[in-house]
């Protein structure tokens, strides 16, 4: 195990056991972006440098600030967080978690396969990963770009407004306008 | 040096985190975000076994994440707008709460 | 001159030991970038305050060394010494970090940028979407600083400055996309090399790249919050939007940060439109490819200082209408404009072709954008 593999793997674990944890929710989410950038760090030191830039872009410039909007949105932001933060039934929960990651641990200890460090080169250039988006996965693209369309439409549809369905309606049209 | 045994260890702890945000946090956001957790580690585990396969220049792996991060935007942005819709039916985002139906 | 500064880099390279070669490496390629950002940034404050002072028929600071040009060590050393206030219901960890954490991004952007031949930090495979990558992350940053004041200008201040950098990402992204997809890749050596001999080759001189060129501007004035983009932290209106419950230093590292950012994206604008380093003319390829580039570096910043001095400030719903009505779709169809030009072979063809369609969508969006609004002169009734 190398030092800069173990450093990571403590940075992305302390985030995610932060987000669990803290009864602050912006808290929570401000870690969730510490586990974030450690998975993109994880990304560059497998050699996925275009993967690690783009989930930097996507998780830390776009979800997590519209996870954040969320909170303000809903009103969870007080300086002091009155009443429960964690369902009755944690212990259980908690049970379920370890007794995964227990199983998940032993199935993966137990295969003596994956004990291997990776092949020198890689072969992961842009241009490369360019190719085969237009070649190969040409027609998962095009269905990606049709969903995130339909996401962002349904997105506006649902949070919109519902008291009155005249203003929604003028909405999704004028959302179609623009397109 | 980091084997591959690493990378999954590490993504099967974060997978198992985001259960259990799942599982014990009341906010429906938090909830969310374990959700995000566990996408984020498995596509850890794709990219590690991309990297581990005996031909990484077979980018099936990589791909498969590359798509999965759209995807995960996507559900993100209409949960969110699901979460809000929620917040401004019921005045509470406590998934406790809201556990009337027609209502 | 590149050369010699690469020369001297081996020679000190060779003088250390075996160990020290990589970091010493790295840190040699550093220690420039940073000292010299920073030495710029010292000397556009003097500037930028002589020139408004000019054009506001005003001396501008003349007390602290000849011509007032010692006012930005004062400056520094006012803020070193100044007391550091926290507001006590302030969330201490949060607001602390957040000043220290928005340096670090706008330091990075400056590491894929191109400065001369073979003067490139690190020549990144994805150079610019690392760029864009490590941009992305001061929109958090914002939030933090705002959210962890617990003061209502800062977090309005805060919620205005997402948007507008949301907004303003969007344009400034798709008009380098196609840059991007002319020159057929995304390492910004490669941009750069694409433009060379001559200033006909630069991508400021295409109709795309023109259009381009002007929205990428406009954008990254946008997005490091620059007059007449200043909304977050309109100073008569939220006082100082997110940096309201800073003082000290960490106010200095703000405002160090906001320059800081705004020369990341000047350098990329030299980068990707205006031909990074090379000369204008291939005869005059003698002078240093470095001087080229700060040569343009300072025409722009001068640029800035101009608008700064001459545009009023936009209102809220102009800023998003700008974004949203005008730019995107302007840099749309810039793409299309991209397009065309490539495939209709460069030449005077690609001319006639190009010209029509964006001036053509600009008057369309232009005109339909204004329908319906009463331009008039404007009238002042307790003045004068």
């Amino acid at each position: 195990m190398t030092f800069s593999f173990a450093i990571i793997a403590f940075i992305t674990l302390i985030g995610a056991v932060g987000a669990l944890a803290f009864r602050q929710i912006v808290h929570s989410v401000l870690c969730l972006a510490i586990t974030f950038t450690g998975v993109a760090m994880l990304y560059l030191q497998l050699g996925a440098q275009f993967l690690g830039f783009a989930q930097f872009l996507v998780y830390i410039g776009a979800v997590t600030i519209l996870i954040l909007f969320a909170v303000l949105l809903t009103k969870n932001t007080g300086p002091t967080i009155s009443g429960q933060v964690y369902s009755a039934s944690w212990v259980s929960g908690v049970g379920v978690g370890v007794s995964v990651f227990v199983c998940l641990a032993w199935a993966i200890l137990r295969t003596p396969q994956l004990d291997r460090l990776a092949a020198e080169e890689t072969n992961s250039t842009v241009k490369a990963i360019g190719l085969s988006l237009m070649s190969d996965y040409v027609i998962p693209l095009e269905v990606i770009a049709l969903l995130l369309t339909a996401a962002m439409v349904g997105a506006i549809v649902i949070a919109m407004n519902e008291t009155s369905t005249q203003t929604t309606m003028q909405g999704a049209n004028h959302e179609k306008g623009l397109k | 040096m980091a084997t591959l045994s690493h990378y999954l260890l590490l993504s099967a702890l974060l997978f198992s985190l985001g259960l259990t945000a799942v599982l014990i946090r009341r906010n429906a956001i938090l909830v969310l975000v374990g959700i995000e957790l566990m996408l984020n580690a498995a596509n850890l585990n794709f990219i590690a076994f991309w990297r581990h396969s005996p031909n990484p220049g077979d980018l099936s792996g990589y791909m498969f994440v590359l798509f999965s991060i759209a995807v995960a935007a996507a559900e993100a942005a209409v949960g969110l707008a699901l979460i809000i819709a929620v917040y401004r039916h019921f005045r509470t985002t406590d998934i406790q709460k809201i556990s009337k139906l027609k209502g | 001159m590149e050369a010699l500064l690469i020369a001297i880099k081996a020679r000190i390279l060779e003088l250390a030991p075996e160990f020290l070669q990589f970091p010493l490496g790295h840190l040699l390629s550093i220690t420039p970038v940073i000292s010299v950002f920073a030495g710029i940034f010292a000397l556009t404050t003097w500037i930028e305050r002589k020139g408004l002072g000019r054009i506001q028929n005003r001396l501008g600071p003349n007390r602290v060394g000849p011509v007032g040009i010692l006012q930005p060590v004062a400056d520094g050393l006012k803020m070193i010494f100044k007391e550091d206030v926290v507001p006590r219901s302030a969330d201490k960890i949060v607001h602390f970090l957040a000043p220290i954490l928005l340096v670090i991004p706008t330091m990075l952007a400056f590491s894929v940028i191109p400065y001369g031949n073979r003067l490139v930090p690190i020549d990144l495979d994805a150079g610019i979407l690392f760029f864009f990558a490590i941009g992305g992350s001061a929109e958090l940053i914002v939030f933090m600083a705002g959210w962890s004041s617990r003061n209502k200008y800062a977090m309005l201040g805060a919620m205005r400055a997402i948007a507008q950098m949301i907004s303003y990402e969007v344009p400034l992204i798709l008009s380098s996309i196609v840059v991007i997809m002319m020159a057929g890749s995304l390492s910004l050596v490669d941009i750069v090399a694409v433009q060379t001999g001559g200033f006909w080759n630069w991508h400021v001189a295409t109709p795309w790249g023109f259009v381009g060129f002007l929205l990428f501007l406009t954008a990254a004035l946008a997005e490091s919050n620059r007059s007449p983009f200043d909304i977050p932290e309109a100073e008569s209106e939220i006082i100082a939007g997110h940096m309201t419950e800073y003082s000290g230093f960490k106010y200095a590292l703000f405002f160090l940060a906001e320059y800081l950012g705004l020369f990341a994206m000047t350098g990329l604008a030299i980068t990707l439109f205006l031909g990074g380093f090379h000369a204008p003319f291939p005869f005059l390829n003698w002078v240093p490819a470095p001087l080229w580039f700060f040569g343009k570096f300072a025409i722009l910043v001068a640029l800035f200082i101009w608008i700064r001095g001459t545009l009023p400030r936009l209102r809220m719903d102009q800023l998003m209408g700008l974004a949203w009505k005008f730019m995107i779709p302007m840099s749309l169809i810039t793409f299309a404009a991209g397009a065309t030009w490539h495939y209709a072979g460069k030449g005077l063809l690609a001319w006639i072709l190009c010209t029509p369609m964006l001036l053509g969508s600009y008057v369309y969006l232009g005109t339909a954008l204004t329908k319906g609004q009463k331009v008039s002169k404007r009238v002042y009734r307790f003045a004068d």
